[in-house]
């Protein structure tokens, strides 16, 4: 393999996603609790099983995506400051959500299943929808700057039209919020299984192309002359970048700066190259998120602080002290 | 001596421009050509143009095939490309920059041979890289990432090698160096075709070809006086070729 051997960064990154994860099921609505009773207790191991362990385990999930969708965004528009957000996806599963919350949202049928079914399903397509919006606007993914303002473009006006359907329906509004704050509280083994699923086919398709990711960082010319299909690679690499956030913001909302920092996180440690990046990414944007949950249930227990509140705050903080060096020296 | 690349009316458009317009030109196999002119001539455009990496009108012919005729991967095989101003990988290990260069030699997924090492560490040698194989471009000055790049492009070891400003930052001693380094290629056998704004430096080559407003003007061997004549021209008679310790030098024409 080139680059620098990333085995031992993995390997702390997955052992201290583990402890996460032990941690994730001992945190309840009294602080920490002893879960090791529930052997004796069927309530609390129904509590561990079905509650505690696929909401951390889906945390883990759901940052791994973002986490590698971060590192994608940042290979293929050369922009250390992309982010999984940055194809309008974040605006379309928030105008997908509302006008599903909208439509359906005040029936006695909805609330059985809208929150488990319907609401992760219209976020997906608006996430999804979003990206091929942007796609057909920037006429195809051969040129990185007009893709980007693309997006921009969707992302301004999807946004505006979620906030306006959320305005026209309090109720919607009030469902919004939680959106998009970002939230772990409803992941279950059904959104487990599809972040998982999720997370192994973006992987490896992004891990297949990181050559390109390679060569792109020398720029357009230099990677066509080395014989790369860009053009397909491009495509492959934001439909894998649009499925990870799609699947990790259906389940969890808005989730703020993992996607950014995991990458920066890994960089600022090791220097590798795109295979690298991508796997140490998804396993950094994981563990991040898992831990930030874990304190998000913790900080305030019984209360629940949304963890994409959390992580905006943490993340801004760790990006301006990423940033200092940056004043004495290089970016 | 035998055609290696050919243009037949050429033309490029860029922004609704034409910025090339109908350049035939005949380059043989195993020498090195300079393209020279003034900026805005045309060179780097052409310089893309014939590695295919522009759309075009006309005709490129390598080795009598034509350029968009020849499968991606063949075509990277036998052509090798240093960019201007490439934007620096700056988290890349010099070593791994170097590797990129052997992308066209492995399969869809990239392992690396003990071939593959022996080329990449010939490169980093023979540009003086070597001690810096561990370090990232972003720990390098202008001029050593330019021997990096260098390296990149001689790790692909193709029959055609176009540069365009391969100079840029690189001090005198490194130039020279690099002199020597198109010299060994030549050697080999490699076509070399460079733009380079270093007059100086473009009269050591085989032949001159001279562009303005683009077109090409002149297109001859160095030692003939038309090519160092057309040279004078485009530049508007502002610089003067006279020949001093052996070589042709340029001086500026002030006043």
């Amino acid at each position: 393999m080139r680059g620098t051997s990333t085995a031992p960064m993995s390997l702390v990154l997955l052992l201290v996603g583990l402890a996460g994860l032990v941690m994730g099921t001992a945190v309840g609505s009294q602080g920490w609790e002893a879960w090791w009773t529930a052997g004796q207790d069927p309530v609390m191991a129904q509590i561990v099983m079905d509650i505690r362990l696929p909401r951390s385990l889906g945390a883990w999930l759901g940052g791994a995506l973002l986490g590698l969708a971060g590192a994608v965004a940042q290979g293929l528009f050369r922009n250390p400051l992309a982010d999984p957000y940055l194809l309008g996806s974040a605006s379309g599963a928030s105008l997908g959500l509302s006008l599903c919350l909208s439509l359906f949202g005040g029936s006695v049928l909805a609330t059985q299943w809208l929150p488990r079914l319907g609401m992760t399903a219209a976020a997906f397509l608006g996430a999804v929808l979003a990206v091929v919006l942007t796609l057909m606007l920037a006429r195809g993914v051969q040129q990185t700057l007009r893709l980007l303002l693309a997006g921009v473009v969707v992302g301004v006006v999807l946004g505006a039209l979620a906030s306006l359907v959320a305005l026209l329906e309090p109720r919607v509004l009030q469902a919004m919020q939680g959106f998009m704050l970002g939230s772990t509280s409803f992941v279950g083994w059904t959104s487990c299984a599809l972040m998982a699923l999720a997370l192994l086919l973006t992987l490896a398709v992004s891990w297949a192309l990181s050559p390109v990711l390679d060569a792109l960082t020398l720029g357009e010319p230099t990677a066509l002359s080395l014989g790369l299909p860009l053009a397909q690679a491009r495509l492959w690499l934001v439909a894998a970048m649009a499925l990870a956030t799609a699947a990790a913001v259906a389940q969890m909302g808005l989730i703020a700066f993992v996607g950014l920092a995991a990458p920066h996180a890994v960089r600022s440690l090791l220097r590798c190259t795109h295979a690298g990046l991508l796997w140490l990414s998804a396993l950094m944007g994981g563990t991040l998120l898992l831990l930030a949950d874990v304190l998000a249930r913790w900080t305030l227990a019984p209360q629940d602080l949304p963890v994409g509140v959390l992580t905006a705050v943490l993340g801004g903080f760790y990006l301006l002290w990423r940033m200092k060096p940056a004043a004495g020296g290089r970016a | 001596m035998s055609q290696a690349l050919q243009a037949q009316g050429l033309v490029v458009t860029l922004g609704g421009r034409e910025v090339l317009h109908g350049i035939d030109l005949m380059l043989q196999a195993g020498r090195w050509t300079a393209v020279v002119g003034p900026n805005g001539a045309g060179k780097s455009t052409l310089l893309k143009a014939l590695a295919g990496l522009l759309p075009s009108e006309g005709r490129i012919l390598w080795q009598g095939l034509a350029l968009q005729d020849i499968p991606r991967r063949a075509r990277a095989l036998q052509l090798s490309w240093l960019g201007q101003g490439e934007p620096a990988a700056l988290d890349l290990r010099v070593l791994d920059v170097v590797m990129l260069g052997r992308l066209p030699h492995q399969g869809w997924w990239p392992a690396p041979g003990p071939a593959d090492h022996a080329m990449v560490e010939a490169a980093l040698q023979a540009t003086q890289a070597w001690d810096w194989r561990e370090r990232t471009l972003g720990e390098l000055s202008g001029g050593e990432r330019q021997r990096v790049l260098l390296a990149r492009a001689l790790a692909g070891n193709a029959p055609l090698m176009l540069m365009d400003e391969p100079l840029a930052n690189l001090d005198p001693p490194h130039q020279v160096d690099w002199l020597e380094q198109v010299h060994c290629l030549k050697a080999q056998g490699t076509t070399v075709v460079s733009v380079l704004h270093e007059i100086g430096m473009a009269l050591h080559a085989d032949d001159v070809v001279v562009m303005d407003a683009g077109t090409v003007v002149h297109h001859g061997p160095c030692d003939q006086p038309a090519t160092r004549q057309a040279i004078e021209a485009v530049f508007a008679g502002r610089i003067r070729i006279v020949r001093a310790d052996g070589q042709w030098v340029v001086l500026p024409r002030i006043g």
